[in-house]
């Protein structure tokens, strides 16, 4: 009764140079069948897009075709920002191209110190740290904060990160039903009451776009003694009045102890953080291998970020255009009578549900053709076994831009017979 | 019926719902292996069989569990 689906295999430092009479492969071998069906099946690999050209945050060139951009993560379209480019241009300049080396010995620059001094300032909090990636950030937190005999409890619907930071660590691992404020209080009440406990939720659920009931959860995960993680990773710059996440939205500043953030979306370079009031709180950049053992971010990518995020603070037109075209495909589409898992648009994240792979991949393959990328999403990455075309929504999208991209989805739907 | 005969029965009732492929539940019977179930039915079992028995079997312990047989060793443990 474990845990399956597609991971990682760890693989052996210095391969054998003959081939083993037992192929460690073989176990690859009903992914490696199902994928030669689909591509067998004349379509494109929906895990194998170049982009030749980025044009802007909405519009790169795939196989020398002008392609309309709908599943990056770039929310708030920082990613050509003139300040934010030059930051990095001037870093570059002034202290060359890379750390060579750990945050937590030679790899501390100036422009380090400085994203960690903004993100203070963006989420009003006293303790900031950066990681490499945002993925490393749900690693390292989790598996250190966690030990040996306390408890994490997480949502179902989790992101990988955070399933992994809990692989990584010592505790004891529980989940609760996806969002049910009921399901997390009665498991949370049959643990024992000394253990140290961490309730870990997302603010935003990236596949389904859906958000989390925090205000309910949040007092549940305090009832019980519990400190509460929340990964704002979809939500940063356009959720509560300074963009902090959906915590902020729903009034729990004071309530969340750790939040968990990355610089791959709204921010638009890469690198992930953890942000908290924790007095203890430095402590972690000596027990987190995740920071520890890996290589710091190159200047110019945590100078940009410093840039995009002291932006992002006063971004209030990007954050009405980004939900303002949010209403706009997710009206469009739930109105040619595409299924839609929620009901209003709750989130920047649009998806599309769909009954089988070969559907979302024809379907996927019609938009393509037509000149709009979206991503395929399928199990085990979705929930309960659901196939998605999933959109994210862009503040730098055109209203005529997302008038032609639900044309799009229109034509596909036909094509495929999703919609009558 | 002892106590964990009674355990097994019930667990037995529980897989029901999930048991798709309508395989013939024993002790030996395998979650992975004969019920073919994927992470994501072994998640909504799991919680089905701790709500039935108001108990919590963490990931750790799902880890270790590969038998029918094994899951009403664990529960019979957990309940006491």
């Amino acid at each position: 009764m474990t845990e399956t689906g597609l991971q990682a295999e760890a693989l052996p430092a210095e391969p054998a140079t003959v081939a083993p009479e037992r192929d460690l492969f073989d176990k690859f071998a009903p992914l490696i069948a199902e994928r030669q069906a689909l591509l067998d099946s004349g379509v494109r690999d929906p895990f194998g897009i170049v982009m030749e050209e980025v044009k802007s945050p909405t519009v790169a060139v795939i196989k020398g075709r002008e392609t309309i951009l709908l599943g990056t993560y770039n929310y708030m379209g920082m990613t050509f920002d003139p300040d934010v480019i030059a930051a990095g241009k001037q870093a570059f300049d002034r202290f060359g191209s890379g750390t060579n080396g750990s945050r937590a010995l030679n790899g501390t620059f100036h422009d380090h110190m400085e994203v960690e001094q903004a993100l203070r300032d963006f989420y009003g909090m006293s303790g900031a740290i950066v990681f490499s990636t945002g993925y490393q950030a749900n690693l390292g937190v989790i598996s250190a904060i966690a030990g040996k005999g306390e408890y994490i409890i997480l949502d179902a619907d989790s992101h990988a990160s955070i399933y992994d930071g809990c692989a990584m660590g010592n505790a004891e691992i529980v989940r609760f039903r996806h969002n049910s404020v009921e399901d997390l209080d009665k498991r949370l009440g049959r643990l024992p009451k000394e253990p140290g406990k961490l309730v870990v939720l997302e603010g935003v659920y990236s596949m389904l776009g859906d958000i989390a009931p925090l205000k309910e959860m949040v007092a549940v995960a305090k009832k019980h003694g519990a400190m509460v993680l929340v990964d704002e990773a979809h939500s940063m710059g356009f959720f509560g009045p300074n963009g902090r996440g959906v915590y902020e939205d729903q009034e729990l500043e004071d309530q969340v102890d750790f939040v968990i953030g990355t610089f791959s979306k709204s921010v638009g370079t890469v690198g992930g953080f953890c942000v908290s009031n924790h007095p203890k709180f430095e402590i972690l950049r000596f027990v987190c291998r995740p920071y520890i053992f890996t290589a710091s971010l190159p200047p110019a990518v945590v100078a940009s970020a410093t840039a995009s995020i002291r932006k992002l603070m006063h971004a209030k037109d990007k954050r009405a255009q980004l939900w303002a075209n949010t209403r706009q495909l997710h009206g469009g589409l739930k109105q040619l009578g595409f299924r839609l898992p929620t009901d209003t648009p709750e989130s920047a994240i649009v998806a599309v549900i769909l009954d089988d792979q070969e559907t979302a991949v024809r379907m996927w393959h019609g938009l393509l053709e037509a000149g709009l990328y979206v991503n395929v999403a399928r199990p085990p990455a979705t929930p309960a076994g659901m196939f998605l075309l999933r959109c994210s929504v862009c503040a730098e999208h055109t209203p005529e831009q997302m008038a032609k991209v639900i044309a799009m989805f229109e034509a596909a739907g036909r094509a495929t017979g999703v919609i009558a | 019926m002892s106590d964990r005969d009674s355990i097994f029965d019930t667990v037995k009732a529980q897989i029901e719902p999930f048991n798709k492929k309508g395989v013939t539940v024993t002790e030996a019977t395998t979650f992975q292996g004969d019920l073919e179930w994927d992470s994501l039915t072994v998640m909504d079992f799991v919680a089905a069989i701790e709500d039935e028995f108001d108990i919590i079997i963490t990931m750790n312990m799902q880890a270790e569990i590969e038998t029918v047989g094994q899951l009403a060793d664990a529960v019979a443990k957990l309940k006491n």
